[in-house]
């Protein structure tokens, strides 16, 4: 049983990364190229996030701040210590990594809305910090002129060569991820989620687990900040405020809590919607609010669940068929 | 000479922001107090106060007492409503589910305030004009003395109303045992939508009175709600004059530190605060119950 | 094994355990019984250190526990089941399980995700390890069922069977029969002997007065947070002072 389904998993896999690395030879010169590479952005977020929050149940409303920490950082030195890109990304991850396990012992002795609203202000105390710390950041008019990444004479500047670039760092994380979650250390962040006190009992080292998936998801986060300053070349503080992290919650929420392929779906969604329904933009915070109450209340398992029972009820119709 | 002048005006502003912050964080106290939760939306009731008023005073022509009292009865009915759907149906749900539809809710709120007024930032006149004054070497503007007496009125009206009053009472009952509060006749459902209300008519008092001094626009709940938070923090929770020196303490702080320190980074500096009393002690300085889950 | 020497706890201005000592015998069975609010559950957290004791101290096999964090008792081979049973809801009854088993593995982060070679046989392990425990509480059958749909009896022995996945040396039970019913209960107590027999000591809080008498060796009884009386239970029913406390109850 158990090599099935370690094996269906990588196979779900495979099909899913041939499927995404295939797509760019149907769209080049596309625009959506260039959306995909948000989403691909975007998804790394959403399973950094899902870590703490759907497997280990740990609301965060401040994930922003670490996606914003890792672009700044690999900015400032590429920018003004001409430190090599790849250095800087490993700087930076290493730094938001640490940073987020030291102020990760005291924040995640809170629960609940006490922890909602801590992480809510350590978001606000980094965004006032990108917007105010002008000599460092350069403020809200942004950071520009940030070099691309390149491997050797390879230099990633175009739609096609970033998305491969950022889906591929997202594929590795994925396969990671999903590794991580049918495993000891997947099932003791789960059990964390549905009854720290038994999880306790059991052995699990609960305050210790919590830190290290909060600096791990952090970790992340700042590798996807990295790859976003030398995709875009600039950054600003705009995109790394209050109203990101909630659009981070929401994609967590409506793929499902906990399910690696339901955060691609939630950042997907949320990422080409504003594309394709301008109209969308006026009405994005509504939306938020709204998918975060339904979807908590009616799907609470996401769109995941919805689309698993959808496919067991097709299969066990099918195999009704012969009569 | 200049300098003691300059710390008495910055610590007179820290006063009158503080006596907000104790306001909102009143709200956050009652509604915890009865429910157990904390109520995310809490900073939206206060901005709903601010924006409201200004809707009516503008859209509606209506003068400005009756629009204040209409934006304040307005946004209670949001918090009633708000408490009906979002609040009550949650009771079975697992904490984090809790959280995130509060979280939802707040912003549901607060993205219907960007639909109608959009984006822009509102001025709310001041209750009796702009003529500056003197106290102590400190410039004081009349809305000042507006927030200082309606917070005092707002304070004393609460003691005697928890304290005196029988159904202020029940509301104290319950917060100290829900079971026991029911089994002696209380209905606890009552009591947990009369938090609601209470708290949300607090709320947006509170952004009306401050509104003329900063302006208003749909996301000012975000701040003063977490500064308020921080308020109810620091005052551990109660509904008493440890909350009044939370809100204070956290004005002159943030205030001092706009002052002596930097002034673009002001609002940092009351979440920093925030942060630290979260990770050293959670329970307030000014704790008062002391509940056990056995 | 457990020794209990003047454990008092006072909750503000309410003593709910007043210099409580006894002891519990290695391989027995010993039932702790006492009407509402005797402490019986007080005690319990305060031994699996859920809350410290204002005073006294705790020994396993020895050893001072006293303040010692639930993951640390799991490890010196102490684990407990809940009142209001704590299962891992989201997760399938085989899962909870192989939770049981987390201290008797040790995978860390970076193995797990690159899924290391050391991680696989392990994975492995605990998963024969964990179907093996699911048969001695007889709920093979159940293993892919989402623990939350469980039916309330099942529930509670799946928090058994995955408490002993720890391979404990002493196992606290916090009222295993409240919500059964007479057949299950019987069933129950079979199993508890059973995991006597395998060399576990059992401590048991309960209510059900023929569970207690006939399943345990030793036992209890709490009144009002004191100590009211020790002994078998054939000592215990003719026990003046113990009926008095139990006055109109079973």
């Amino acid at each position: 049983m158990t090599m099935t389904k370690g094996k269906k998993n990588l196979t779900t896999f495979l099909f899913f990364a041939i499927a995404v690395l295939m797509t760019p030879l149907f769209l080049a010169g596309n625009y959506l190229l260039n959306v995909l590479v948000f989403v691909g952005i975007n998804t790394m977020l959403a399973i950094a996030l899902n870590l703490l929050l759907g497997f280990a149940g740990q609301i965060s409303l401040g994930h922003a701040a670490f996606f914003g920490l890792g672009a700044y950082i690999s900015g400032i030195l590429t920018t003004r210590y001409a430190v090599d890109p790849w250095f800087a990304m490993m700087l930076s991850a290493i730094s938001v990594g640490g940073l987020a396990f030291i102020i990760g012992f005291p924040i995640l002795k809170l629960k609940g809305h006490y922890l909602a609203m801590a992480t809510l202000g350590f978001g606000i105390i980094m965004y006032i910090f990108f917007n105010e710390t002008v000599a460092l950041t350069g403020g809200p008019s942004g950071m520009s002129e940030i070099p691309n990444l390149l491997v050797g004479p390879l230099i990633f500047d175009s739609d096609m060569k970033n998305y491969f670039l950022i889906w591929g760092f997202t594929l590795f994380i994925m396969l990671l991820s999903i590794n991580l979650s049918d495993s000891r250390i997947g099932r003791a962040l789960r059990s964390i989620h549905d009854s720290e006190v038994a999880a306790r009992v059991m052995g699990v080292n609960v305050r210790f687990l919590k830190v290290q998936i909060f600096s791990i998801s952090a970790l992340i986060s700042a590798i996807a900040g990295s790859l976003y300053a030398h995709t875009m070349t600039f950054v600003s503080p705009a995109s790394f405020g209050f109203n990101f992290s909630i659009e981070l919650v929401t994609m967590v929420i409506i793929g499902g809590l906990g399910s690696i392929y339901g955060s691609f779906l939630g950042a997907a969604i949320l990422t080409m919607l504003p594309e394709f329904l301008r109209v969308f933009q006026d009405f994005d915070i509504v939306i938020y609010g709204l998918l975060l109450i339904l979807m908590t209340m009616f799907m609470p398992g996401g769109l995941m669940s919805g689309i698993r029972w959808l496919a067991s009820a097709v299969s066990s119709g099918l195999r009704k068929e012969p009569d | 000479m200049e300098y003691s002048r300059q710390l008495i005006q910055y610590a007179l502003s820290g006063l009158s922001n503080g006596a907000i912050y104790a306001l909102i964080g009143f709200g956050f106290s009652i509604i915890y107090n009865a429910t157990g939760i904390i109520n995310f939306a809490q900073g939206e009731f206060v901005m709903l106060g601010g924006m409201l008023t200004i809707f009516f005073l503008t859209f509606m022509n209506m003068p400005l007492i009756p629009a204040a009292i209409l934006a304040i009865a307005a946004a209670t009915a949001v918090g009633i409503t708000f408490e009906r759907f979002a609040i009550r149906p949650l009771r079975k749900a697992t904490p984090l589910n809790l959280v995130i539809i509060t979280i939802g809710g707040s912003i549901l709120i607060r993205g219907v305030a960007m639909l109608i007024w959009g984006k822009d930032t509102h001025a709310l006149p001041s209750f009796s004009g702009n003529d500056p004054l003197y106290l102590a070497g400190a410039t004081l503007l009349p809305q000042h003395l507006w927030i200082f007496a309606i917070t005092l009125v707002a304070i004393i009206a609460s003691r005697l109303f928890f304290n005196y009053s029988i159904v202020g009472k029940a509301m104290r009952a319950c917060s100290y045992n829900r079971r026991a509060a029911s089994l002696v006749g209380i209905d606890v459902r009552k009591m947990v939508l009369l938090s609601f209300t209470i708290s949300s008519a607090m709320g947006s008092m509170a952004g009306i009175i401050i509104a003329p001094l900063t302006m208003t626009s749909y996301d000012v709940g975000i701040m003063l709600g977490l500064k308020g938070f921080c308020a109810a923090i620091i005052g551990g929770m109660s509904t008493g004059i440890g909350m009044v020196i939370g809100g204070l303490l956290l004005g002159i702080l943030e205030s001092l530190g706009a002052g002596l320190v930097s002034a673009s980074y002001k609002d940092a500096i009351a979440f920093i605060i925030l942060l630290v009393i979260l990770f050293v002690r959670p329970q307030g300085i000014f704790n008062t119950s002391e509940t056990e889950r056995v | 094994m457990l020794r209990l020497e003047g454990i008092t706890k006072v909750f503000g201005g309410l003593i709910a355990l007043e210099e409580v000592s006894f002891s519990v015998e290695d391989g027995t069975i010993t039932g702790i019984i006492g009407p509402n609010g005797a402490g019986k559950t007080t005690l319990f957290n305060i031994v699996s250190g859920i809350y410290p004791q204002n005073s006294g101290n705790v020994y396993l096999g020895g050893k001072n526990i006293s303040r010692f964090a639930p993951e640390k008792l799991a490890r010196l081979g102490l684990v407990r089941t809940f009142q209001n049973v704590e299962l891992f809801g989201q997760m399938t009854v085989l899962e909870n399980v192989m939770v049981g088993l987390h201290t008797k593995s040790k995978s860390g982060i970076l193995s797990c995700a690159f899924k290391l070679p050391g991680h696989i046989r392990e994975e492995k392990y605990i998963r024969e390890r964990g179907l093996q425990w699911l048969e001695f509480t007889g709920m093979v059958e159940l293993a892919e069922v989402t623990a939350g749909n469980l039916p309330f009896g099942k529930g509670r022995l799946l928090e058994i069977a995955r408490a002993l996945a720890l391979e404990p040396r002493m196992i606290l039970m916090d009222e295993p029969a409240a919500g059964l019913n007479s057949h299950e209960t019987i069933r129950l107590a079979a199993l508890i002997r059973r995991i006597r027999e395998s060399g576990v000591t059992v401590v048991l809080v309960e209510h059900d007065m023929d569970l207690v008498m006939d399943v345990c060796d030793a036992v209890v009884v709490l009144d009002l947070g004191r100590k009211l009386a020790e002994g078998t239970p054939r000592e215990i029913q003719e026990n003046t002072a113990v009926i008095t406390a139990y006055l109109g109850e079973s």
